[in-house]
């Protein structure tokens, strides 16, 4: 069966961003960049699936400027078998995404399609979920196990309770969790590899999707900081801040 | 102006989550009506029509929302959001399967995890794990939003009195099924409501060493938290997770205890008012944050606390 997974290019998760003085969006000139944590995730279950021989091809798809290309890369080393990059340097929301990935998904008719749960930088947690309804297909989100057998997949999701298992019928969504796997390194013989293999670039224009988001970012601020507060010295003192300075126990 | 809530619930008891997003709705203005959808949902209604400031309470009862299947709800809410100014829910694990196939199904942007109303189109949210706030602006017909629980107030769970009506719909996309639950089981709060939470970190070293922080939380009454490196390590389940991937609290009191302070862990808790830190390395990121530190062995630290409140 034939997988597609949707990968981000998103800021470094080691970095910490600041907030420009214009207040119009974060800074990100010269910020470490890198495939989202969720998406490498998405990429390494793949990568299991075909050894397990239940995958037979990956197809890594990424929206964005051409520099997305170095995330693609990234995840063909991993051991992805081809790469597709939507050019567009128009700041896509989740459903303009999803629109992109459903006109793959119909290129491509992949059994399944593999996605992070969100992305660390907008922390929206949208596209895999909007792309199952505009395909019309299942979907088991924040996944910590995946099964497939007999025509479906079994996902065990992390919810706010607990887990919960589901069946879905192929084809299907999957979008991952932390838990789900923890991804290898690229050994420096499949990055070498990685260069040679396929990389197709389609635009929007091509699958005929509009992009043009509903929603404008008016203003970006930094949060209230938090000030440091005291170091106490024992547990007797910290007892007593609590109860007559703070008063919360 | 009319706003659809989408009650959160288990067909028996309705969560305190979707308090907190009738008071974001009805920040927004207009009509607020709760869609209940489930099986054997009388008792969610009933509660969800006492709710302070609710004009109507719809509840759809179907086998096939038992489980609230993401497949089929988001069909009978798009069908009844539709003719809505605004569709919110909360920003819990439910709201967040559930919403965004619906905004896909009214082809409009999704606003995710508000954290204040600014009008009935602008809204601020955190982004890059809380260390920005946008504030964003809709122009769509319908505004499909989930609302962090923990930045609004509670609606009086009584006080009201809506009407309730039956909706004859049922949605089946035929395409999914539920399997099974494993639910933690615990007598303490639950995390994302409690008044006080005690966290434990990689520093606990191990499972059986939580029994110290469930002794000092019993004495507070408060609820349990962990790290993700406490998670990932197997001390504790999944659902005691805190941080930008986790649960998002902002109890009275936050104890964290053998936890250094990665950005993804403070996106969680940062918004506590009071935070204390317990970790034996003075140079701990957890310390710029903590309204009080204590440079301590946790194994000493935490029962004596726990002798001394
Ligand atoms: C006003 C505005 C300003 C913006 N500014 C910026 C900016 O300055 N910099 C910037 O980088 N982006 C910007 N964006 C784009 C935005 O950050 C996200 O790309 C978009 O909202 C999608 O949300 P998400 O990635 O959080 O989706 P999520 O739903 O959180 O993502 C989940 C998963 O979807 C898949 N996915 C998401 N996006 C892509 C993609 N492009 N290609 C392949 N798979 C994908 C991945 O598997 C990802 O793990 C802006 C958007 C708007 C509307
Ligand atoms: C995409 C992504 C999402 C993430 N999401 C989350 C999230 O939601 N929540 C989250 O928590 N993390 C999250 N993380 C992980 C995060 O980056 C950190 O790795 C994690 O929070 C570290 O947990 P910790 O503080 O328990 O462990 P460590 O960083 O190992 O800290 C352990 C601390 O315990 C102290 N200690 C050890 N022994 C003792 C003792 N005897 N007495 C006192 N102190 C002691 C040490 O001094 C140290 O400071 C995420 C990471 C990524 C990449």
């Amino acid at each position: 069966m034939k997988v597609l997974v949707a990968v981000k290019r998103v800021i470094d998760y080691n970095v910490k961003v600041r907030v420009k003085s214009d207040n119009t969006d974060v800074d990100l000139t010269n910020v470490k960049m890198a495939i989202n944590p969720f998406c490498e995730i998405a990429v390494e279950e793949a990568v299991r699936l075909k050894e397990q021989g239940v995958a037979t091809e990956i197809v890594v798809v990424s929206m964005g400027p051409k520099a997305c290309q170095e995330q693609i890369r990234t995840a063909l080393a991993l051991g992805a078998d081809r790469g597709i990059q939507v050019e567009t340097e128009d700041k896509l929301d989740s459903l303009a995404v999803a629109k992109l990935l459903k006109a793959v998904y119909e290129e491509e008719k992949p059994e399944l399609v593999i996605l992070g749960k969100q992305a660390i930088d907008s922390d929206n947690n949208q596209t895999g979920q909007m792309l199952a309804a505009l395909a019309g297909l299942p979907q088991g989100t924040f996944a910590s196990e995946v099964k497939v057998a007999d025509g479906k997949v079994n996902v065990t999701r992390e919810i706010d309770g607990g887990l919960q298992t589901v069946a879905l019928n192929l084809p299907a969504i999957v979008t991952t969790d932390l838990r789900l796997n923890e991804p290898r390194y690229a050994s420096l013989p499949n990055i070498m590899k990685a260069k040679r293999k396929p990389l197709a670039v389609k635009t929007p224009a091509e699958y005929g999707v509009e992009t043009a988001s509903t929603i404008t970012q008016l203003k970006v601020e930094a949060p209230a900081e938090r000030q440091a507060g005291i170091k106490v010295g024992s547990v007797d003192e910290l007892v007593e801040k609590l109860k007559n300075e703070a008063k919360v126990i | 102006m009319s706003i659809l809530v989408i009650a959160e619930h288990d067909n028996a008891s309705l969560n305190a989550a979707t308090l907190a997003v009738v008071t974001a709705a009805k920040a927004v203005g207009g009509d607020v009506d709760v869609l209940v959808a489930g099986t054997s949902c009388g008792s969610v209604a009933e509660a969800a029509a006492q709710v302070d400031g609710v004009s109507k309470v719809l509840v759809a009862d179907s086998a096939s929302f038992e489980n609230q299947l993401a497949e089929n709800v988001s069909l009978l809410i798009a069908e009844v959001g539709k003719d809505y100014s605004h569709i919110m829910a909360p920003a819990t694990t439910n709201g967040k399967n559930i919403l965004p196939r619906v905004a896909a199904l009214l082809d409009v942007d999704q606003i995710s995890d508000i954290v204040s109303v600014e009008s009935a189109d602008t809204f601020k949210r955190p982004i890059y794990a809380g260390n920005a706030i946008a504030t964003v602006q809709s122009s769509a017909a319908v505004k499909v939003i989930t609302v962090r629980g923990t930045a609004f107030d509670k609606a009086a769970a009584t006080g009201g009195s809506a009407a309730v009506e039956q909706l004859g719909a049922a949605h089946d996309a035929g395409t999914s099924a539920f399997v099974g639950e494993e639910l933690a089981k615990s007598d303490r709060p639950e995390l994302a409501a409690a008044g006080i939470v005690v966290s434990g970190g990689r520093g606990m070293g191990n499972g059986e060493n939580f029994e110290i922080l469930y002794s000092l939380a019993d004495k507070l009454g408060a609820a349990v938290g962990a790290s993700r490196a406490a998670v990932d390590a197997g001390f504790v389940p999944n659902d005691m997770q805190v941080g930008q991937t986790g649960k998002i609290v902002a109890p009275e009191l936050y104890v964290a205890v053998g936890i250094s302070g990665a950005i993804q862990h403070l996106a969680g808790m940062k918004e506590s008012k009071i935070i204390v830190a317990i970790n034996k390395d003075e140079e701990a990121p957890i310390f710029q944050v903590a309204d009080y530190g204590l440079v301590a062995d946790l194994f000493e630290a935490v029962p004596e606390m726990t002798g001394k409140v």
